[in-house]
């Protein structure tokens, strides 16, 4: 029990002592700023100079952490050509994105796009839309924004690397269900719809990319393609709503589930992948 | 009670028949081409004659094209109302150049024989390429409400 006490004593003691070492150092700091303050402006009354906001660096995100991506268009499609002429475009796009930020985004992201116009009043233009496909590898690349203006849909496909583009922004960073969102044109109309004024939404480098498991309603058929096909595999359509279990039943027919066994058709690019990666990230931080 | 419910069936009768009646199971109208003779179009503008209900929609008849294909920025003659009236062409469903507008519908604006447009508003976004089209837009892009 004694040697118990003692020990207590001992702790509480040195808690004090750190206690009050702190506060002195607390104390100390604040009148210093005031008095300066104060010497500076003579006899009036003290301005007050807000204190600078603390910049807060996460020690727990590092750079590991961090999560890896590696936009679509680097990987080079699976032909014949050589090599060598993709390996020279990476340069110019990696040349590219050193001037202008081009930040990570999916289908189905929200994105506004400022675009030097030398027709459009003030020169430039401002779109925000729904990111409803990505296209292309290397320097031509793109990706088509959708959007409902005064009830008139409207697409506008942009090149990445085009000088012509000023600013890229992420407003909302997720996926979709689907890898291709054309169905949306045959949609109803409230899911393509982006309020240009919207705020960008607040996500963590860390974190995984929320997926947005939104299933649409469709308008009746037409449709511009027949989406409930196996070929197009569409997770993200609500085709209870539209279409009767014999219709779904029927589009079967035009199943090709031997496709996903063929080898020839396969085309591993985790290897590649990785390769390219890290000569981006060599050569951004050049 | 029995009135509101009799007239409540009726209505619900009356929607039914109308999303039939829009439910086509074929395809009637495709993407490919821009615009050509007998393409359906939509007049855009606020024109009494582009916006009174008919029983027939305005079709292209002519195009005043070489090609016979008409894109934004292009002449055209309807056919609207049993009339024959010119129309510029202000947007079309066929994806053009990249970073231009593509729209979900093939958009007209009523003119004049002198290039005048009939009506006093566009409702709808107009592509900011024509502006830089030689051929006198300017009263057109005058009474356009946003560009896109």
């Amino acid at each position: 029990m004694a040697v118990c006490t003692k020990g207590l004593d001992k702790y509480i003691l040195s808690l004090r002592l750190l206690r009050n070492f702190q506060l002195q150092n607390e104390r100390l700091l604040s009148t210093s700023t005031c008095r300066l303050a104060t010497e500076k402006d003579g006899g009036k009354p003290p301005k007050f100079i807000p204190p600078s906001k603390p910049i807060i660096i996460d020690k727990t995100q590092t750079a590991a952490s961090l999560r890896k991506f590696l936009s679509p268009e680097f990987i080079p499609p699976r032909q014949r050509t050589d090599p060598f002429k993709f390996s020279i475009e990476r340069k110019d796009m990696i040349r590219r994105r050193k001037v202008l930020d081009i930040p990570e985004f999916y289908v189905g992201s929200i994105l506004a796009v400022t675009m030097s116009d030398p027709n459009a009043s003030g020169k430039t233009s401002r779109f925000v839309g729904i990111c409803i496909q990505r296209g292309g590898k290397g320097l031509g690349a793109t990706f088509v924004l959708r959007n409902i203006i005064d009830n008139q849909g409207v697409e506008i496909c942009y090149e990445l690397y085009s000088p012509r583009i000023t600013k890229i922004e992420v407003l909302k960073l997720e996926k979709r269900l689907d890898d291709n969102l054309m169905y949306l044109r045959d949609a109803l109309p409230e899911y393509s719809t982006v309020n240009p004024d919207i705020k960008p939404v607040p996500i963590s480098p860390t974190d995984e990319v929320p997926v947005n498991k939104l299933k649409v309603k469709m308008r009746p058929k037409p449709w511009s393609k027949r989406w409930e096909r196996p070929k197009f595999n569409i997770k993200g359509i609500n085709f209870n709503l539209c279409l009767t279990p014999e219709k779904m039943e029927h589009a079967q027919k035009w199943a090709e589930p031997w496709r996903e066994y063929d080898m020839l058709k396969e085309y591993d690019t985790s290897k590649l992948e990785e390769q390219i990666f890290s000569e981006v990230q060599r050569e951004m931080n050049k | 009670m029995a009135l509101l419910n009799v007239s409540r069936r009726l209505a619900g009768l009356l929607v039914e028949t109308s999303s039939e009646m829009h439910h086509r199971t074929f395809s009637i109208s495709p993407v490919t081409a821009a615009i050509q003779k007998m393409t359906r179009v939509r007049v855009v503008d606020n024109s009494s004659l582009g916006n009174t209900p008919y029983h027939r929609p305005p079709r292209v008849i002519h195009v005043y094209t070489k090609n016979g294909v008409g894109k934004v920025g292009d002449r055209v003659l309807l056919a609207i109302k049993g009339q024959k009236k010119k129309a510029l062409i202000v947007g079309h469903k066929m994806p053009g150049e990249r970073m231009t507008p593509r729209f979900d519908s093939n958009n007209v604006v009523l003119i004049e024989d002198n290039g005048n447009p009939t009506g006093t508003r566009i409702k709808v976004p107009i592509p900011t390429q024509l502006r830089k089209m030689e051929g006198d837009f300017s009263k057109v892009l005058a009474i356009a409400n946003t560009f896109v």
